[in-house]
């Protein structure tokens, strides 16, 4: 119980300090006209394709369970959120909802009956959804098949179980706006930010967040990317990261559209893995190829970050033995040669590169050591139905090993990256798979 | 330089790169080379298994029928077309059975295991093991799997698992119904006489029911008979 106050206060004292420093200022609020964009004239399927981008499926439906139907568990460090029910059922749905009510709830953040909404639902980004888009995507949730399927309570730690809290986590974070032009810019670009920023909330996973959970300010500059469901989302204006400032917007709309790029003179390989391969598999790969496009074209707009001085001193700390390194080149040529290739060039199309590889070289280092824990395939997709994979090596090596192959990998053949550590591996084996 | 990957490219892979084999090679990281099992008995052998047995567990997994985080998120985003490609591939490698396993439990244990599978117990409306899974228990095609060349462990645990919910076959579940009758001490004899069966070198299952199991079960298409 004493635990719990100190808690309480503890986090009391972290919202004081953090109002003083992060009150936003630059925030629009107000409702402005949509950016130019055709799409459907008809509601219903204008709203089937807003909610596709918006991705609404993938967290409002559990495994096994009805589309949009609710229920999947989404573990933070706040606690376990369960995502309720948007069928248009009467008694355990949104059927009795009405457009003003949706509208409240995407664009203000509060439910129909008038209770705070967890910003695990991304309403700091659907905020700026326009009106029409909103009862759009309404008018599309109503013709769904009702489905009776009761909400599940949040299993959330104190303090954040009560949601009284968000009173002062709204008045510190959020500045309800629909995205407003930008007249400099094109038309095409515009339609790019408002899919990207507002309607397929990228920045949810992709930019970094404070210890609220809450986006930090861009203006910091320090960049960094956000934690999803146990993976690193990498920062969309980080060059080392997922810059795409030199792809071609081809290229970007590939990524996009497969979650998989091969390597060429501009591009890194890349491929999505984890949280962003759902992504890519219930929504992206569905979409139209010119809303890709355009917001192919935002994002590669996107101003990058500088290298950061401060993770170089870090690195130096890290720098790995010649034992380490010898054990990992003995076991990379054991498990990892045969497909990634003697000097980690990659045998196209069964694996890729290692060398220049950024999903390899990342910091922090938890999306290598799950893909080496846990292995797993890209997603399926009407362009590449059958994509290859990478074995699980949690099963045949162990943490340490794991950790020395990953060490070698991530400083060898022009990769410089910090060495991996056991613990890192170790506490990774614990995070949630699915 | 040059010469050492020529050779080394040479000597490795034994199949195209760009192929099912390949494709398949991260199931074998649990499931053994070409789906054989690994020597711990935990992960099981799916070499042989009927294939439309293995895309309902692939499904499954996807479906929540079964549960086991590794599988679900391996199979979550891919498309049933490549899911039946990698059940098929499965299903026609034919690679050797391990040896049976020593028993661990009493003769009269080894009795009752015998007495469940070959026969049932009409007393517990418990259909005997071989009268759906096959003459040889090596499973009916195209969705029955084979009860022998796993291990005992793999049995006991998937039969609690039903026991506990957390494994289903496709609605109606007729083996849902069958674990509830079976008590546990039952469930560990009937594995342990299985997992000591030796495993003949032509191992196959059967291609149809000898008669249609009395028991309705969804994935047994058409009741089991002749369509």
């Amino acid at each position: 119980m004493k635990r719990r106050v100190l808690a309480g206060a503890i986090t009391l004292a972290v919202i004081a300090v953090v109002a003083i420093w992060l009150v936003p200022t630059d925030r629009q609020s107000g409702e402005a006209p949509p950016p130019a964009y055709t799409l459907s004239a008809d509601p219903v399927e204008r709203g089937r394709q807003l909610v596709t981008l918006a991705d609404c499926r993938s967290c409002h439906t559990a495994i096994g369970g009805k589309p949009f139907a609710g229920g999947r568990a989404i573990p933070t460090s706040f606690g376990t959120f369960f995502s309720p029910n948007i069928t248009p059922d009467a008694a355990t749905g949104i059927g009795r909802w009405t457009a003003d009510d949706f509208w409240r709830a995407l664009h203000d953040g509060y439910s129909r009956d008038g209770k705070r909404l967890y910003p695990v639902f991304p309403y700091p980004s659907y905020t700026g959804i326009s009106r029409r888009d909103a009862d759009a995507m309404f008018a599309y949730l109503k013709t769904l098949p009702p489905v009776a399927e009761p909400n599940r309570p949040h299993e959330l730690a104190f303090p954040y179980n009560h949601r009284v809290l968000l009173a002062v986590w709204r008045l510190l974070f959020f500045r309800p706006g629909v995205y407003r032009s930008d007249p400099a810019r094109g038309a095409e670009w515009n339609r790019g930010a408002y899919l990207v920023q507002a309607v397929a909330h990228c920045g949810t996973c992709h930019e970094a967040r404070n210890a609220l959970g809450a986006a930090r300010s861009p203006r910091d500059g320090r960049g960094g990317g956000g934690q999803v469901l146990g993976w690193y989302a990498p920062s969309l204006t980080d060059p080392r990261e997922a810059g795409l400032r030199s792809w071609s917007v081809a290229d970007i709309v590939t990524l996009l559209q497969t979650g998989q790029i091969g390597s060429s003179a501009a591009t890194p390989h890349a491929s999505a893995m984890g949280p962003m391969a759902e992504v890519v598999y219930g929504s992206l790969q569905h979409a139209r190829s010119e809303d890709l496009r355009a917001m192919a074209v935002y994002l590669q707009s996107l101003p990058q970050i500088a290298p950061h001085p401060a993770s170089r001193f870090f690195a130096m700390q890290y720098t790995a033995t010649t034992d380490t390194l010898a054990e990992g080149r003995a076991l990379y040529a054991r498990h990892c040669a045969r497909c990634h290739g003697d000097n980690g060039e990659g045998r196209p199309p069964a694996a890729p590169p290692l060398a220049g590889n950024r999903e390899v070289t990342m910091s922090p280092d938890l999306d290598p050591i799950r893909i080496v824990l846990f292995g797993g395939y890209p997603p399926g997709t009407a362009r590449d139905p059958r994509p290859f994979g990478m074995p699980p090596y949690y099963p045949s090596l162990s943490a340490d090993q794991i950790a020395a192959v990953l060490t070698y990998v991530r400083a060898s053949w022009g990769n410089s990256a910090p060495a991996v550590l056991e613990d890192h591996v170790e506490a990774d084996r614990g995070n949630p798979l699915w | 330089m040059l010469a050492i990957a020529a050779a080394r490219a040479a000597d490795s892979p034994q199949y195209p790169l760009d192929s099912i084999d390949q494709r398949a090679q991260p199931c074998m990281a649990c499931h053994g080379k070409q789906g054989q099992a690994r020597r711990d008995g935990y992960y099981p052998r799916i070499a042989g298994k009927p294939a439309g047995y293995l895309l309902n567990q692939l499904r499954g997994f996807r479906q929540g029928r079964r549960y086991f985080p590794m599988m679900s998120y391996l199979v979550q985003l891919q498309r049933d077309d490549y899911l039946r490609e990698l059940a098929t591939y499965f299903a026609d490698q034919e690679v050797p059975y391990p040896p049976p396993e020593t028993p661990r439990v009493s003769a009269a244990t080894l009795d009752r295991g015998r007495t469940l599978v070959m026969q049932g117990d009409a007393a517990l409306h418990l259909p005997a093991c071989r009268s759906c899974h096959g003459s040889r228990l090596l499973g009916v095609e195209p969705a029955v799997p084979g009860l022998v060349g796993v291990s005992q462990d793999y049995l006991i645990a998937q039969l609690s698992n039903w026991r506990n919910g957390r494994r289903a076959a496709l609605a109606p579940d007729c083996m849902a119904q069958i674990v509830r009758r079976l008590s546990k001490s039952d469930a560990s004899a009937a594995a342990a006489f299985l997992a000591m069966q030796a495993v003949p070198a032509d191992a196959r299952a059967d291609a149809s029911f000898e008669r249609p199991p009395q028991m309705k079960c969804g994935s047994i298409p058409n009741g089991g008979r002749a369509p």
